[in-house]
């Protein structure tokens, strides 16, 4: 029998009731009196310089309260980068400016130009469409190297260069990893493009801007998956806003992969506007805004290269990869090829040698930056791409090349060439509960069904590793990041005994609130309806850094649990106060202080009464009440790491994939709720499944996006996807954090592209198509055809 | 500007709206019933699903004076009103059939329009049935189990370990 409360436990999430009944607060949902509507102007042409902007005519339109433009911020700041990267030559990266509306110049289709603020969304759109911008069409870059070419047009003039960095690592390793190439007994190659994709949480983004005059406090509600980050960054950066007079709200939020991180420059206008209008003031993205204005993902092209032995051995790595950053600099943008990238190049394997180059440019887009994965899905997809093609080359079974690398058991922790140490894993181990889940075994039997309805059937097996639970603060300041990445709790016991827990990680469909509460009521023996969980509102909760990169159980949980360990602590001086006891003595058990080997006891509840009603109660040695705050900094990133299957079959007459199945067997350490666990899975897996079959974010040579809706930009749906296989029963526990925890966020995301594709080139060269050794993602009915005609 | 009259969860309303006033926008901002969302501006996530003369309709693929005279129900429409959960709301919580919960109403009303068609409708039915409904979260494989469930269906062979 699965535990029905506490660690462990797949409880039924508290959080569903409100949104499966309508109850849900989602920032659009928040409206305040006398509050006025914001629509942007947005740049129609990739890049251009603005000769004028006329607002005349708008500004006299019913409704309108006011049109801005880059005239009314000129004394404020531009939206801030949280990261610093440095390039092989010892520079930093070239850091443009990210102005709230445009100055001088457009760089992106959706550039904000304008804003018209009016009584009604409907006057505020009418309006916008009746401010006239003349601009002077300049050509644009929308290909890297294009972008790189001598004479480019520049994106940003002041740079004189569209390279923002050109990063090598592990510089030091350059001349050996070049050395163990010359030497190899075999090199396998492929160039390959990781997508561009578009996040799409269901949710576009909205912000509501809010300012009393009377006291000089601002409030943002906003999207957001770390409101204390953006009261950070827009407060010190961009309005000269100092915290204690700036709230920033992100009630519920529906779904964020990344693309809710950053801090966009319509949070700082309607912030700002608030107070110039002194009227609350909303905005709402159109989904085809959200095409154009939220950060794009992935967005890599790159050569890998692998050194073997004939036997297979992995000797050495060596990649060359142009990342796209769009036309300005999002919050942790150059992070994302960097130091979540080549740092996971390694992989599962014992590869010694490593090297790789990321050379980051800004184009005419969007710009680009963390989605579901980071740099992991990148890194993960060429490596295990390049393998695939190595272990064909080589006449050595896929499963058997993995196996004969990977780094064992007994190697940890393992330091890997690539900086990173792996405390923990077992990657034998998820491989073989792959084989049973996926029932490898019947492939071929399965293989030859569909060979008779004429299909062509692959199979196709990859590993993954991840760093999560991000970050050691000492650790990536030196790596650049311009900010600690701790995570906080306070947790206020009240006087009847229950608790409140303010968490600084932030909840967007992780379901916290059901399984941060199960971590505290397990560890004082108390049903979870006693626990509250708070967050999302910098006002109530302690300065956190919120949600992303599968940080929050394991970085905001051990908060949690080491403030939770303080308040036991307390209370059981407490207890021992009552028992008349030593403190020594005193045990917790089941919500009740015990004096050990004996029948005198105490219930949770009347400590806390006595910690709030101090009658009998050694106040010179203890204070009262019980609230305690932690921050939690973790010593070293969690590595998740799994192993997956998918099988597809391919439709020869139209190049139509179809993905059978697809199992997952993964190591995310402990885990406290299965269930939610198991749900992050599915959604990652459809996620990667999308990017290797259906998604990908097109921009013409123009810089015009193509793919700038749901009619043109193809979401999985349901009829896309199959029932999933899924396990982590593999686990080994993480052993710096308290929880044992890995985070299990992002890997389905990380691990399921490369199953894909190495699927359907596996189908293809089994069904006689052995000049197919790769195609670029995503693997439409269209791509696949053409693949397969010589 | 014209005016219209529809009986929303039982209750009949009558409203002044511009001519372009959306469906949907008349339930969030003129009702106030904001458990109906808006997921995009094309007609394709479903997230603002709800019932109209008790058929599915995406409510922003249809102006408030077109429903004139309708009997439009929401998801509040479809809750208890005692504060718990209708058999389809609780099978989706029993099944983790939601994270972010933003698609989570069209994907209800979605489902108990099909359910009310097909009562035992099969895994590729409850697919193709919400093909225009889009969950960013959850890789609908919950929210299928949820819908079989809700249909009294036994899903223990669906379970994911």
């Amino acid at each position: 029998m699965p535990k029905d409360h506490g660690i462990g436990a797949p409880m039924k999430r508290r959080e569903d009731v409100r949104f499966l009944t309508g109850k849900g607060r989602y920032t659009d949902d928040i409206n305040l009196p006398g509050q006025a509507y914001a629509v942007f102007v947005r740049s129609q042409v990739a890049h251009g310089r603005i000769r004028k902007i006329d607002t005349a005519e708008a500004e006299a339109m019913p409704g309108v309260l006011k049109v801005f433009t880059s005239a009314d911020f000129a004394d404020k700041g531009g939206v801030p980068c949280g990261w610093l990267v440095t390039g092989r030559d010892g520079q930093p990266m070239r850091e443009p400016k990210h102005p709230i509306l445009a100055e001088g110049k457009v760089r992106y289709v959706g550039d904000a130009i304008a804003a018209v603020v009016a009584e009604t969304p409907e006057q505020a759109r009418d309006a916008a469409e009746a401010v006239i911008v003349d601009i002077e069409e300049l050509p644009a870059v929308i290909d890297m190297k294009a972008a790189l070419a001598e004479g480019a047009p520049l994106v940003h003039d002041d740079l004189g260069s569209n390279l923002c960095y050109d990063w090598g690592f592990v510089e030091e390793n350059r001349a050996a990893v070049d050395e163990a190439f010359a030497k190899a007994d075999h090199v396998t190659t492929l160039e390959l493009v990781n997508n561009r994709l578009v996040p799409n949480a269901m949710e576009p983004r909205c912000a509501v801007g809010d300012y009393n005059v009377a006291t000089g406090d601002h409030t943002l509600y906003t999207t957001s998956q770390n409101p204390h980050v953006i009261r950070l960054l827009m407060g010190a950066f961009v309005l000269s806003i100092p915290e204690h007079k700036l709230r920033v709200v992100a009630p519920d939020v529906g779904g964020g992969f990344g693309s809710k991180i950053f801090h966009y420059v319509e949070e700082a206008f309607v912030t700002q506007a608030a107070k110039v209008l002194g009227r609350p003031v909303k905005w709402t993205a159109t989904r085809s805004e959200a095409f154009m204005t939220d950060a794009h993902g992935r967005d890599h092209v790159t050569r890998i290269e692998l050194a073997l032995s004939k036997d297979g051995e992995f000797q050495a790595i060596r990649t060359e990869t142009h990342a796209n950053m769009g036309a300005y600099l999002s919050t942790f943008a150059p992070s994302i090829p960097t130091w979540l990238h080549g740092t996971l190049m390694a992989g599962n394997y014992r590869t010694p040698l490593i090297y790789v180059n990321v050379k980051a440019v800004f184009t005419n887009t969007v710009p680009v930056d963390a989605y579901r994965g980071a740099g992991r899905p990148e890194a993960t997809y060429q490596l295990e791409r390049v393998i695939d093609k190595a272990a064909r080359e080589l006449g050595i079974d896929p499963i058997e090349i993995r196996r004969k690398n990977f780094i064992k058991p007994d190697q940890f922790p393992y330091q890997t060439p690539v900086a990173v140490v792996y405390d923990t894993g077992n990657y034998d181990a998820t491989m073989d509960k792959l084989i049973e889940i996926a029932d490898i075994a019947g492939f071929e039997k399965r293989r030859e069904e569909s060979a008779k309805r004429g299909l062509l059937r692959g199979l196709g097996v990859n590993c993954y590793i991840e760093a999560c639970g991000i970050a050691p603060s000492n650790l990536v300041g030196q790596l650049g990041a311009r900010a600690g990445l701790y995570e906080s709790a306070t947790v206020r016991v009240n006087a009847t005994g229950g608790l409140v827990v303010m968490t600084g990680s932030h909840s967007h469909g992780q379901g916290h609130e059901t399984s941060f509460a199960q971590v505290v009521a397990d560890m004082i023996g108390i049903p979870e309806d006693m626990v509250e969980i708070v967050h999302g509102d910098t006002a109530n909760t302690p300065m956190g850094m919120g949600t992303y990169g599968s940080r929050s159980l394991a970085v905001g949980g051990s908060a949690i649990v080491r403030a939770t360990q303080k308040i036991i602590a307390k209370a059981k001086k407490i207890a021992a106060h009552l028992l008349e006891a030593s403190e020594a003595d005193i045990e917790l058990k089941d919500g009740k202080f015990s004096v050990a080997g004996t029948d005198r006891s105490v219930a949770w509840g009347d400590v806390c009464l006595a910690a709030y009603v101090p009658h009998n109660y050694p106040l010179e040695e203890i204070e009262p009440g019980l609230e305690e705050t932690a921050f939690y900094d973790p010593s070293n990133f969690t590595y998740p790491a799994g192993a997956y299957a998918c099988e597809v079959e391919v439709d020869p007459e139209t190049g139509k994939v179809t993905v059978c199945s697809f199992a997952a067997a993964d190591d995310f350490g402990n885990v406290v709720n299965p269930m939610i666990v198991e749900g992050q899975v599915h959604g990652g897996l459809a996620q990667g499944i999308g990017q290797a079959l259906l998604e990908g974010a097109v921009y013409d040579e123009n810089g015009q996006l193509l793919t700038g809706s749901f009619m043109d930009y193809a979401m999985p749906r349901a009829d896309d996807l199959p029932f999933f296989k899924v396990d982590h029963s593999c686990a080994t526990p993480c052993t710096h954090n308290p929880l044992g925890v890995k985070g299990c966020g992002e890997a389905g995301a990380i691990g399921s592209p490369p199953a894909v594709v190495n699927a359907v080139i596996d189908a293809l060269q089994r069904g006689g198509y052995t000049h197919v050794t790769h195609i670029d993602m995503p693997l439409t009915p269209a791509r696949v055809w053409a693949a397969m005609q010589r | 500007m014209p005016q219209v009259t529809m009986t929303v969860n039982g209750r009949q309303v009558m409203r002044e709206v511009e001519g372009r006033t959306l469906l949907v926008q008349f339930l969030r901002e003129g009702l106030g019933l904001t458990g109906t969302h808006v997921g995009c501006d094309t007609s394709q996530c479903g997230a603002c699903v709800v019932h109209v003369d008790g058929k599915a309709v995406k409510s922003c693929t249809m102006l408030a004076a077109e429903a004139d005279g309708a009997e439009v129900t929401t998801i509040e429409g479809v809750t208890p009103a005692d504060g718990g959960m209708n058999p389809v709301q609780k099978a989706f919580q029993d099944h983790h059939g939601l994270q972010c919960g933003f698609c989570t109403p069209g994907m209800v009303m979605t489902a108990t329009a099909l359910l009310a068609e097909n009562p035992r409708p099969s895994p590729q039915e409850i697919r193709d049935a919400l093909e225009g409904n889009i969950c960013r979260c959850t890789g609908y494989h919950n929210i299928v189990k949820a819908i079989l469930a809700a249909s009294g269906q036994d899903v223990s062979a669906l379970a994911a370990e």
